[in-house]
């Protein structure tokens, strides 16, 4: 098994990295350090789709184009990165606006929501 | 132990000792640089699941876009660089035994399951197929993903313009 | 671009020109009325295009045509949708194009700095628009939905100066009474639709042809149909409304209430000529006849100018209805009909905007203030003129041609069945009264000494956005339009004319002892000219020839009484027109109160339509409020009993919840700290949780 690398490998990296992330989100209270945790998190899910992408044993593909099935993984990784993009500029833009109005990002010095 | 063996296992290290320095480092720029080998080697992992097109995409969006952002989000809200260190956190405990818990969880799915071990064949080289992907059968969800991008992009200058007007 | 683009093309400019206007009209600059000028402007373009591509080319089966399923109720009957282009449908576009351009730029003019500006261009749009989609329907249905459209724009058009008690009522009234009729249409499409299972003028023909459609049905169908003809194109007895239409703007009343909306009716027989069965004929034609003359008679002694223009518009359009009723029987009188309808639309919206130019001069509309404005107003006079003489049908002008075949068929429809001799005499008598009641308005509005000095002095003529139309109207009226050739209007679909139809039309008129039906290539083909088929060489003795000879005859001599009678009594003044109308007081009085017909409808429709509705309402208040009074106080007693258990009862439980509720509340508030960290590390024990139950929990 250690010799011979499968899907089950990077599957196994990707939950590291997802727990890695979940960590990370929850031991912040600096909103950056939290954008930074969520962005783990996203890769670890972009880590699965290329994986599965490689090892699917189904999926149409390009019609003409040999070999192409599951390219559709990658396809959805792609959608995943735009996405993380969009998600990283407004959470940017976020914490410059609680920074502005707190005077720091600390997360949890915002908490107007309070009950 | 073959080349590709090789790679795996150190890209593997090098992306989850990276994350964990993301995650649990006191600097927050040392977070944001850790974050950033993680992202390169998790590349790297694309290069030997044969992604090379979608390596490429998370090398310059995710390292040379996003991690750079987060260091100019950094910078920007955090004026004075020796307090950069002095960050208070919430309790690490609580953090690590929930981490543990999402990766028990996590890890007896992924080990639990059978998963097909068939690779599919191998190709010459992923940008073309994936270019008639995004422009016949994905062309929507790709035109309104531009959209967004577009929308965001609005959306984080507006957010960040009007606070200083305000001041 | 084909022809059925262009169709398209031509209804939706004006209609994008009608939100357009509508919703940005009044920031536009001029308030957007050059909006819907300039697309009015580019569909007529487009329309004289089609009239040349297809009218143009003297070939009775041009045009096209195309529709496709719009509703489906069953795999067989499906409701359609689509586009004709033929030679009717041409013609009508550029009679509907020319006149509404006219109208939009005469406008700016009229209704200068008028406050509802906007809202008169946008309805004006809308009614192009439908107008244009009425003449270029391939169906009734769409047919129907524009015709209803038209009559809603000419309601808000009516009513365009609502302040005014007479004018709202007058909206009122010209919408009711259409509705009489369009009630009647509608049960006479829902039987084409019932025994033809299509609405399309192309199926119900060819189910007239395989006789499918025959018999009572045909007969109704046409009947019911005509109903709605009646009350769009104002015959009688459903012409009350019109007269009081004229409480709307001038030039609305040139273009809608005389050009082209109430010839809608007009058109609707000549698109549906094919299906219409001998007795709807012959209906047609009496009840078009009658209300030729009966208009006519009630215009001799009108006061208002745009009231006589009015009752002269009931005429024509009988005089049109008669054409086509008796073209069922002598093919000379469809193409007469229908071209009647395109010169009248000419003349008699020059004569409409004439009308309006006085008016806008001397603000009235009263002939007994007006007289010697020829000199004051000399374009808008020899325009009028001009508009009069074709009307009154001097020789060479337009009217003289259109009239004449009109005459001409039904003396010859006479000729063939002396029983209907009084076809032909309703038509020359009206023609007789036709030339006194114009010429009369002539010259008590412009010839004479002035009989309202302050109007006379303060009047002068109009700006030359008004009077460009005048003159482009008097243009069209000058030469013969369409040259007596009647073969312009060969109309008619000729698709379903193919085989039995063409076989049943030409045993019918072959009946009446001439066909006019010469078949070429196997298909029919109504060739006339001045009357007479052509390639034939008809003996002298022919009664086309005869009643051809005789119909200018006729028309000569009493437009010469009509003429000499105006000049004798209003110029010359041999004698005085009050002592006449006192020698003759009680046709005098009968004619000034139109027959007394708004009475009658009065008291034989209106007023047991308002006595039942008292009678339901005494109904009302004694039975059914009588119950709901009861009701009420079996109600309120039994809500005084629980209303004592509430108070006791049910408050103590309520108040009890509430008490509880709020002090949840305040101690679950606390759990709400506002710091995300707290509820991200929740959501993540929740999902760890949730995930593990599912995952050793349930799939174990």
């Amino acid at each position: 098994m250690m010799a011979e690398i499968g899907l089950t490998h990077y599957l196994v990296v990707a939950a590291i990295l997802f727990a890695l992330g979940v960590a990370g989100v929850l031991y912040r209270r600096n909103a950056v350090g939290m954008l930074i945790g969520i962005e783990l998190i996203l890769n670890a899910a972009n880590v699965n789709l290329i994986a599965f992408a490689r090892y699917a044993d189904r999926g149409v593909g390009v019609p003409g184009v040999n070999g192409s099935a599951g390219l559709e993984g990658q396809v959805f990784a792609i959608f995943v990165i735009i996405l993380a993009a969009c998600e990283a500029a407004i959470g940017l833009a976020i914490c410059i606006n609680i920074f502005n109005k707190f005077g720091s990002i600390d997360a949890d010095r915002a908490d107007t929501m309070r009950g | 132990m073959s080349y590709e063996t090789l790679s795996f296992y150190m890209l593997s290290a090098l992306a989850v000792c990276a994350a964990a320095v993301a995650t649990f480092s006191r600097s927050i720029v040392n977070a944001a640089f850790g974050l950033l080998f993680s992202l390169a080697a998790v590349a790297g992992l694309y290069v030997l699941l044969r992604a090379d097109f979608v390596a490429v995409t998370q090398v310059v969006v995710y390292v040379g876009g996003i991690v750079v952002l987060l260091l100019f989000g950094v910078l920007l809200t955090n004026r004075r660089l020796e307090d950069l260190s002095a960050f208070a956190h919430r309790p690490r405990a609580v953090a690590i035994i929930l981490g543990l818990a999402v990766l028990t969880v996590l890890l007896s799915m992924v080990l639990g399951a059978s998963w097909p071990q068939a690779e599919v064949a191998q190709l010459e080289g992923t940008t073309r197929p994936i270019g008639y992907l995004l422009l016949q059968d994905y062309l929507l969800p790709f035109e309104f993903s531009s959209l967004t991008l577009l929308i965001a992009l609005v959306g984080a200058a507006y957010l960040v313009r009007s606070q200083e007007r305000d001041e | 671009m084909g022809l059925i683009e262009q169709g398209l093309l031509i209804i939706l400019l004006p209609l994008a020109g009608f939100f357009l206007v509508g919703l940005f009209g009044r920031k536009l600059p001029r308030q957007g009325d050059w909006l819907a000028t300039g697309l009015v402007g580019a569909s007529l373009a487009l329309a004289v295009k089609t009239f040349v591509q297809v009218t143009l080319q003297h070939d009775p089966f041009a045009g096209a045509r195309t529709s496709g399923p719009w509703l489906r109720f069953a795999p067989a009957e499906a409701l359609s949708i689509g586009i004709m282009v033929d030679n009717l449908t041409a013609s009508m576009l550029v009679v509907v194009g020319v006149v509404s351009f006219l109208v939009h730029l005469y406008s700016m003019g009229y209704m200068h700095g008028d406050p509802k500006y906007v809202r008169f261009y946008t309805v004006l749009q809308l009614f192009t628009a439908s107008m244009f989609g009425l003449v270029l329907s391939d169906n009734l249905l769409t047919l129907y939905v524009s015709w209803e459209l038209m009559g809603l724009s000419s309601y808000l058009l009516i009513g365009h100066y609502f302040e005014k008690p007479s004018a709202a009522w007058a909206c009122l009234k010209a919408f009711m009474t259409t509705r009489v009729g369009d009630v009647l249409m509608f049960v006479g499409i829902l039987i084409l639709f019932l025994h033809v299972g299509s609405l399309r003028f192309a199926d119900i023909f060819a189910a007239v042809a395989d006789g499918r459609l025959a018999g009572s049905a045909q007969m109704w169908a046409g009947l019911l149909l005509f109903g709605g003809a009646m009350g769009k194109s104002a015959q009688f007895p459903l012409h009350i409304w019109l007269p009081d239409a004229m409480e709307g703007p001038t030039p609305v009343s040139a273009l809608i209430h005389a050009a082209t909306m109430v010839a809608a009716g007009v058109y609707l027989m000549a698109r549906t000529y094919l299906l219409l069965s001998a007795e709807t004929f012959l209906v047609v034609a009496y009840v078009g006849g009658f209300t030729a003359i009966f208009a006519a008679s009630i215009g001799l002694v009108m006061d208002d100018i745009k009231k006589v223009l009015a009752y002269s518009t009931v005429s024509q359009l009988g005089y049109m209805m008669l054409g086509l009723g008796v073209g069922g029987f002598v093919v000379t009188g469809y193409t007469a009909g229908v071209y009647h309808l395109t010169t009248h639309a000419f003349f008699k919206a020059g004569l409409f905007l004439g009308a309006g130019s006085i008016i806008h001069a001397v603000h009235t509309q009263s002939l007994a203030q007006m007289g010697g404005l020829r000199r004051k107003m000399p374009v808008t006079f020899i325009t009028f003129l001009i508009a009069t003489l074709a009307l009154t049908g001097l020789w060479p002008l337009s009217g003289f041609y259109s009239k004449d075949a009109i005459i001409a068929s039904a003396i010859e429809f006479a000729l063939r069945h002396p029983e209907h001799l009084a076809l032909p005499i309703f038509a020359v008598l009206a023609a007789a009264m036709t030339a006194f009641y114009m010429f009369r308005l002539v010259f008590l509005a412009f010839f004479g000494d002035p009989r309202d000095a302050h109007a006379h002095s303060h009047a002068h003529e109009s700006p030359l956005v008004m009077t460009f139309p005048l003159l482009v109207l008097a243009a069209l009226s000058l030469p013969p339009v369409g040259g007596g050739h009647g073969n312009w209007f060969w109309i008619g679909n000729p698709v379903p004319l193919r085989g039995e139809v063409a076989q049943r039309y030409g045993v019918a008129t072959a009946e009446q002892g001439q066909a006019k039906v010469s078949t070429e290539h196997g298909q029919p083909v109504l060739t006339t000219e001045g009357g007479v088929a052509h390639g034939e060489h008809p003996a002298a003795d022919d009664p086309a020839r005869r009643a051809h000879t005789m119909a200018i005859g006729a028309s000569v001599t009493v437009l010469l009484i009509g003429f000499v009678l105006a000049w004798l009594i209003y110029i010359r003044r041999v004698v005085d027109p009050r002592a006449l109308a006192c020698r003759f007081a009680p046709i005098h009085r009968l004619l000034v109160n139109k027959y007394y017909i708004d009475e009658i409808v009065q008291a034989g429709v209106i007023r047991p339509v308002m006595a039942l509705c008292r009678l339901v309402a005494r109904a009302d208040l004694w039975i059914v409020d009588g119950l709901v009074n009861l009701t009420a106080l079996v109600t309120r007693a039994i809500a005084w009993v629980t209303g004592r258990a509430d108070s006791h009862v049910v408050d103590g439980v309520v108040n009890g919840v509430a008490d509880s509720a709020m002090t949840a509340g305040k101690a679950l508030g606390r759990l709400q700290t506002g710091q995300v960290g707290t509820y991200l590390t929740g959501g993540v024990v929740g999902v760890v949780m949730l995930a593990g139950f599912v995952f050793w929990v349930l799939a174990r």
